[in-house]
């Protein structure tokens, strides 16, 4: 028994990893590899489909508009949410509790409930097909996730590091900035990173609230078929990037992520 | 600094965290609160710095009403029990902060700040975050800024209750210094009867929510007010009986019985409080009745004996040094000192004229 104790993990992490390795490996083919011969690693190696996504302006502006989008939404979300959750966790107010929960059931509503409204009311004031419209579109369930994140952090930060600062002569906005806000960056950073990991994977909103202009990458992925048919080997090195950035946010804010998940709390 | 609470009253909701009190403390003084937790000395000291309002009653500040004024502006210095620092500074920046906040200059700050860390053995470790510090590092940090910032009152919640004992005993001897020469108002916090004896200054005794009795320590230690300010300066409680005094003769219910003070005039219905440590299991130099019970526990803590007894059907408890170890449910005689007893009326008032001490 002992001396196979490795062999679940091992199952479980191939089973994870195939999926990634099977895009990894089909970015490297060519298209006509993947339809013509099944083969575990790329028979033809080659960077062209890469290439292809780095020099066509309709690929890489996918990225360019989805990130624009989601790093705006970020900040918005995270400065909005930073005195709600400071709020929260501080103050007692009327109905603060029931406040508290109403936030969290706006993550329940499916995105696609809000999507008519939010296309009809951006093409009438004129938001629509622009970055700004996806961003603000998202804060819908990213700001509700940043409160609860950070009002989780902020509530593990003892009310008595307020008071000191208080009678050490901060005024509340010297405080806020100079050591609250420092005090708590690791709740920042995992709200940040969450906010981007809905919002980069959103889907729904960000397709039906763009055209052109400002066409995340996800949309234009969908475009599966081209003249020259298929372009399957295009596609997978497209999926593979996408997998970058998120990678990258995740990386730094590593050690919280439970946290994260926790919603900030212990 | 003069400060003074008239009629201040603290409650939220349903809670009475204060009832009316009224109270002057000791300018330039150590002035001690002691009163076991949720009696309110937290609430108090609260008061005083501005962090909270009060119900009803002001706040004065050297003749002037401060009950408005905002935390910021009253001057004032404040240590937690919880070591609070700020995490994202070193040590350095930390007891600097009142100083940058208050806008003094490069060079005085790093004077300021290096004086105040030489005093509180804090000088290797001016680099470093609060977190990579030992609980005692961190607390001193905390005095260090609360010493290095000009302020004419100085709160101290419980400074020490969360170290160990033997920083505990180092630091409280160190902080009535620390404190003395600079003519600050110091307001001490503690749930100890022995840690203010041993700061000595000025006490208030508190209980639910009320100030029982204020003056200088050892008087209100030896003269209590009430029964209540006793017990909340005795650590293990005042050991009580019910007593009769005829022709100047105590007689406890049991039927022993012994010369009371002079001053004790003749009544039923007294209750005698003996301390724990005048109640000794052999016998000592003065004036004693012996008093028999049975043994419901004894612990022996390094050369301390404390002895629960069962005597007329009331628990009483005898601390004394040495070790005196007794079989659970053994009969013995211990000594009242009765020189030492406190005698209150039904209505648990001192029986004692304010003039007199027993200790």
């Amino acid at each position: 028994m002992g001396r196979y104790k490795w062999l679940v993990p091992t199952i479980y992490i191939v089973f994870l990893m195939l999926p990634i390795y099977w895009l990894l490996n089909m970015s490297f083919k060519t298209t006509n590899e993947i339809l013509g011969t099944f083969s575990l690693w790329p028979r033809e190696f080659t960077l062209e489909n890469y290439r292809t996504i780095f020099t066509d302006p309709t690929w890489y502006n996918g990225y360019f508009n989805s990130l624009a989008y989601v790093l705006v939404n970020m900040v918005i979300s995270v400065l909005v949410a930073l005195p709600a959750a400071y709020a929260f966790s501080r103050y007692r107010f009327l109905g603060d509790k029931h406040l508290f929960f109403w936030l969290l059931t706006n993550r329940m509503a499916p995105p696609a409930v809000f999507a008519l409204p939010f296309f009809q009311l951006y093409s009438a004031i004129g938001l629509f097909d622009t970055h700004f419209a996806v961003a603000l579109a998202h804060c819908l369930f990213n700001i509700p996730l940043a409160v609860w994140i950070l009002e989780g952090f902020m509530s593990g930060v003892p009310k008595e590091l307020d008071e000191t600062a208080y009678i050490d002569g901060y005024s509340f906005g010297r405080f806020f900035v100079k050591i609250f806000i420092p005090t708590i960056t690791a709740g920042i950073g995992v709200a940040a990173f969450f906010c981007f990991m809905f919002s980069w994977v959103e889907l729904l909103l960000a397709k039906t609230l763009t055209s052109v202009a400002a066409k995340p990458i996800a949309a234009t992925m969908t475009r599966t078929a081209s003249t020259a048919g298929y372009e399957l080997g295009l596609l997978a090195a497209a999926g593979s990037l996408t997998i970058i950035p998120g990678a990258i946010v995740i990386y730094f804010v590593r050690n919280y992520i439970a946290r994260g998940f926790a919603l900030g709390r212990v | 600094m003069a400060i003074e609470l008239r009629q201040v009253s603290k409650r939220e909701g349903a809670d009475q965290h204060i009832y009316e009190t009224s109270l002057a403390l000791q300018p330039q003084g150590f002035n001690i609160l002691l009163g076991t937790t949720l009696a309110g000395k937290t609430t108090l000291m609260r008061l005083m710095a501005g962090l909270e309002l009060p119900s009803s009653g002001e706040v004065w500040f050297d003749g002037r009403n401060a009950t408005g004024v905002a935390v910021q502006k009253r001057n004032v210095s404040m240590v937690y029990q919880q070591f609070i620092n700020y995490p994202n500074m070193t040590v350095f920046e930390n007891i600097a902060s009142p100083l940058r906040v208050a806008g003094a200059s490069r060079r005085d700050i790093r004077s300021q700040v290096e004086r105040v860390a030489e005093l509180l053995q804090l000088g290797p470790m001016l680099k470093r975050k609060p977190s990579e510090l030992s609980g005692g590092q961190q607390q001193r940090t905390a005095l260090a800024r609360a010493l290095v910032k000009d302020s004419e009152l100085v709160l101290l919640d419980e400074p020490l209750a969360n170290l160990d004992y033997k920083l505990r005993e180092e630091l409280r001897e160190e902080l009535p210094k620390l404190f003395r020469d600079k003519g600050v108002t110091v307001v001490y916090a503690t749930t100890e009867p022995s840690e203010a004896l041993l700061l000595g200054g000025h006490t208030a005794t508190l209980d639910a929510g009320r100030v029982t009795q204020f003056g200088v320590t050892g008087e209100v230690y030896r003269q209590p007010r009430d029964l209540v300010s006793a017990q909340v300066f005795s650590e293990p409680p005042m050991n009580l009986a019910t007593a009769s005094v005829t022709a100047g003769q105590v007689m406890l219910k049991g039927g022993v019985g012994w010369a009371g003070p002079q001053w004790l005039e003749d009544q039923r219905n007294v209750t005698v409080a003996v301390r724990p440590h005048h109640l000794l299991p052999t016998p000592a130099g003065g004036l004693q009745v012996a008093i028999e019970g049975s043994v419901l526990v004894a612990e022996i803590s390094g050369s301390e004996s404390v002895i629960h007894l069962d005597i007329d059907g009331r628990t009483w408890v005898s601390q004394s040094h040495g070790i005196h170890p007794y079989a659970t449910g053994s009969t013995v005689q211990v000594y009242i000192q009765t020189e030492h007893c406190l005698y209150f009326d039904a209505d648990g008032r001192s029986l004692m004229p304010n003039d007199r001490g027993a200790n």
